[in-house]
């Protein structure tokens, strides 16, 4: 469970280890709101670079109303429900889920994860599923979870796979933020589990790139991401000059006169958004697919080139679905490199928060398993 | 009277040798057993070289005439000279080649000749620096030329800059440099500072494009190539030779100009760099200690700076004029006559030390591939008859191989390295793979045509001229190399001779034949 506390906040401000949020142990289940809510009994919930992010103060306090404390975090979860059946939970805690009568403009275009009303209604704010105090998460054992939420897992789906649904999802719709009928160039900053999840993604959309690289730190990234689909892998500090001879540009000093048509940040930090705006070609697109914080970033090469930044957050049913096949074809669930029981928390964190390092992927929860 | 090369059998007498290491020295001891090879010491010099040039110059050698009679008003003079990546170290000035164009523009200028072009030949190396044409060529010369544009640098990439002859019988594309096709003489001005170099390959490399020279500076060529200092049993010389022949069937009419030196290659301070170690004498022995311990402690980029600033003392020992292939043969006996030493046998076991330069890092930086070429390419290569080393054998060198490019001279290079190289260390998929995307990609062509940048398809070349040693050699080992950059090379790092050797012995077996070649000074193993 997270908690509030204000004097950490300013705690924070002399030492990034003075976390502004508390980790407890939630004693109690959630309540079910209202009719057409399910208890969950999570099986797999995975541990994302948000919740790192959220667990050590490092998340923007743009969240802040869009949150509800204290929550439980996990929206990456695969579940049972109490009949047996076995969900993947889709967490946008949206307006379908909020019995928000009429649905709000995006929700009613379908575009849910734009929802415009994930602070009212009738639960406390939360975006997601693990970032509401009403529904609970995926770190318990159990959570509450809306009938709009569940997607039936099919039986021959491992566990491993299903929880690779959700950001397999997120991979699925990043992809489909590049520029349409992205059949030109493409590179991805990144090779933790979007990064991967978002090769394997643009390899196998409607459109694929005709050329996607992709920098990768850890050699077991670099093994990963040529094998879901990247054309040529290089490491962070070697993408300039790969893109350059890649896409036969020109350079002025560190920067290229050509660059792809669409990088995809997977990282979300200055450093990546600074190199992303080298690499991306004049009029080209970054897609931000990684969850940035408050960040410092020379637009310039934005302005001048005329270069399109776009968020890619989240999902619509529509991804959702398409990820299933997506885990499926491309054997997803071998990226669960872990598991973890929940009381061994700090370890599963400190694993998650060192995945690159250790050689792992995603690294989750096994709430309630006998390890 | 100078000492010709010799071959130590080394006992438990032997003082510790002396291995380069870079821009540093090693003092190791080898097994007892074990061989060394020496260079013959330096031949004495031309007593005269201005006047030796200009009597070869009025007595040419095979079918040609004396160079004043083929001189007239009104005609068309163009002279080609090596490049900076010849001779090595840069030697003292006056270098050969200031000696023998001053010769050349002083008989032009007698005849009447106006029109008067120098085009270095640099083929696809990096332009040369005003310092180094000065150096080269003289500041007379220089400033007589370089100000109205008359001396000229070769660009490969210049479309009108370069015109086609046709094919040879054996369908390599001819493409020489335009000026000097449509001459009414071509003078070649040249420094051997190895066997390799010289003759139709001068021509055929120097001022050619990527369009020729990928006929023969390719990996079936380089394989084939047994070795590169032996022209009659190198694809690469043959190859040469027809593209050669052809330019000469065309019209162009050559006067080939081929200098020798000697292997007086160090200057004072660094003597006991061209002494055989039992011979050091006190002095010798303090000025190694001094040198190698301060060298030890100074900052890899001085420590570039202070041998890179080296000049060495060479001097001329021969000098022929005339017909290309009448003159070279007549270079290479000269250039025999200082270099070749005879060995017995073959080795399991080649040990060696690569020094701060190579032809391609001359006020540069010897990057790894830079180090594998040196040794693999050019070291290795250092024989006619058989290789020092059997084939199967093990391959030990010592450098330190720095993760460290120079990123205006060698561009493709770092891409190579770190793309290439990562992917593959197999010179015929690099080769089908990446070549051509290299030779033509516009940045690389941008910066080979308007800055200091070998061509991007260089280190390429590079690693063919390696390719012969890796077809040949059991495994390579580099002492005291920087690890992960031995490893891209796909070589296996040791940190002392010591355990080098105990790696070897996986290959070779406990009891190796063990050889070291004590280079430079340069030679040639005449391997029986």
């Amino acid at each position: 469970m997270v908690e509030r506390s204000v004097a950490r906040f300013a705690a924070a401000r002399v030492s990034s280890r003075l976390a502004p949020l508390r980790l407890d142990t939630a004693r109690d289940e959630p309540k079910q709101p209202g009719p057409g809510w399910q208890r969950v009994r999570p099986v797999l919930a995975g541990i994302c670079g948000s919740d790192l992010a959220t667990v050590d103060g490092r998340s923007s306090r743009w969240f802040e109303p869009i949150v509800s404390f204290p929550f439980v975090p996990g929206h990456e979860v695969v579940g049972l429900l109490d009949d047996g059946r076995r969900v993947v939970v889709e967490p946008v805690l949206k307006c379908a889920t909020r019995a928000v009568t009429p649905a709000c403009g995006m929700c009613a275009a379908g575009r849910t994860n734009l929802c415009e009303r994930i602070a009212f209604g009738d639960l406390e704010p939360g975006l997601q599923t693990g970032y509401c105090t009403d529904t609970g998460g995926g770190w318990s054992e159990a959570m509450v979870a809306h009938d709009s939420q569940l997607h039936p897992v099919p039986d021959a789906m491992t566990d491993e796979a299903a929880v690779m649904v959700e950001p397999a999802a997120c991979a699925v719709h990043a992809a489909r933020q590049g520029p349409s009928g992205a059949t030109g160039t493409a590179a991805v900053i990144g090779a933790g589990t979007l990064g991967l999840l978002t090769v394997a993604a643009l390899r196998r959309s409607a459109a694929p790139p005709r050329l996607l690289v992709a920098a990768a730190k850890h050699p077991h990234q670099r093994h990963l991401v040529a094998e879901l689909g990247a054309d040529e892998v290089c490491a962070p500090g070697e993408l300039e000059r790969v893109l350059r001879r890649a896409t036969r540009s020109l350079a002025a000093g560190r920067q290229l006169t050509g660059g792809v048509a669409a990088v995809f940040d997977c990282v979300g930090s200055a450093a990546s958004l600074a190199q992303a705006l080298r690499v991306a070609a004049p009029g080209g697109t970054i897609v931000l697919v990684g969850m940035p914080g408050p960040t410092l970033v020379d637009l310039t090469p934005l302005w001048q080139r005329e270069v399109t930044l776009r968020g890619a957050y989240a999902y619509e049913r529509a991804d959702f679905e398409a990820a299933f096949g997506l885990v499926a074809e491309a054997d997803l669930g071998r990226l669960v490199s872990a598991r973890y029981p929940l009381e061994r928390y700090r370890h599963a964190l400190d694993h998650a928060a060192a995945a690159g390092r250790r050689a792992s992927v995603k690294v989750a929860f096994a709430p309630g398993k006998d390890h | 009277m100078p000492r010709p090369g010799f071959v130590l059998d080394v006992d438990s007498s032997t003082p510790p040798l002396l291995f380069w290491h870079g821009e540093q020295f090693r003092l190791q001891r080898l097994p007892p057993g074990s061989r060394v090879i020496y260079p013959p010491e330096p031949l004495d010099p031309l007593p005269d070289p201005d006047a030796a040039i200009r009597h070869a110059l009025l007595n040419p050698t095979g079918d040609s005439q004396p160079l004043p009679t083929l001189l007239r008003p009104g005609m068309r003079l163009t002279i080609c000279f090596d490049d900076i990546s010849l001779p090595l170290p840069p030697m003292k000035r006056p270098d050969n080649r200031q000696r023998v164009v001053e010769a050349v523009l002083d008989m032009a200028a007698e005849a009447g000749v106006d029109d008067v072009v120098l085009l270095a030949a640099l083929g696809l190396h990096r332009r040369m620096t005003e310092p180094e044409l000065r150096h080269a060529l003289g500041d007379r010369v220089y400033d007589a030329f370089a100000p109205s544009g008359r001396l000229t640098q070769f660009d490969a990439e210049d479309p009108a800059g370069v015109t086609h002859l046709g094919t040879t019988e054996s369908g390599e594309d001819v493409e020489i440099s335009a000026r000097a096709a449509h001459s009414d003489l071509v003078v070649y001005v040249n420094i051997n500072l190895v066997a390799m170099d010289g003759g139709h390959k001068s021509l055929s490399t120097g001022i050619s494009s990527y369009r020729s020279l990928r006929h023969h500076h390719n990996v079936r060529t380089l394989q084939n190539t047994r070795s590169l200092m032996d022209r009659h049993h190198s694809a690469l010389h043959s190859s040469a030779w027809r593209i050669g022949r052809h330019i000469a069937a065309s019209g162009v009419k050559v006067f080939q100009i081929e200098t020798t030196l000697n292997t007086n290659t160090f200057p004072d301070q660094f003597g006991f760099l061209s002494k055989r170690e039992w011979e050091w004498k006190a002095r010798d022995r303090v000025s190694y200690m001094a040198v190698s311990a301060s060298l030890d402690r100074t900052p890899a980029k001085i420590r570039r700076s202070i041998f890179q600033g080296i000049d060495a003392p060479y001097q001329m020992t021969s000098v022929q004029a005339g017909e290309v292939e009448a003159v070279h043969e007549l270079t290479l006996e000269n250039l025999h006559r200082q270099q070749l030493v005879e060995v017995s046998g073959q080795t399991d076991i080649l040990t060696m030390g690569v020094p701060f330069v190579g032809p391609y890092n001359v006020n540069s930086i010897m990057n790894p591939i830079l180090v594998a070429c040196g040794s693999l390419g050019y070291f290795f290569n250092l024989y006619r008859g058989r290789p020092l080393v059997r084939e199967g054998g093990v391959l030990i060198v010592h450098h330190p191989t720095p993760w460290n490019f120079h990123p205006v001279h060698h561009p493709s290079y770092i891409d190579f390295f770190e793309q290439v190289l990562a992917e593959t260390t197999d010179p015929l998929v690099l080769e089908a793979k990446f070549e051509e995307a290299f030779a033509t990609d516009p940045w690389y062509v941008h910066l080979y045509r308007t800055s200091y940048a070998y061509h991007g398809v260089h280190p390429f070349y590079m690693w063919y001229w390696c390719a012969h040693a890796l077809q040949h050699l059991g495994g390579v080992i580099v002492v005291g190399g920087d690890a992960k950059a031995v490893r891209r090379l796909g070589f296996k790092p040791a940190s002392t001779l010591t355990d080098a050797l105990e790696m070897a012995s996986d290959v070779v077996g406990r009891d190796p034949s063990i050889s070291h070649l004590h280079a430079p000074p340069l030679l040639i193993a005449d391997v029986r």
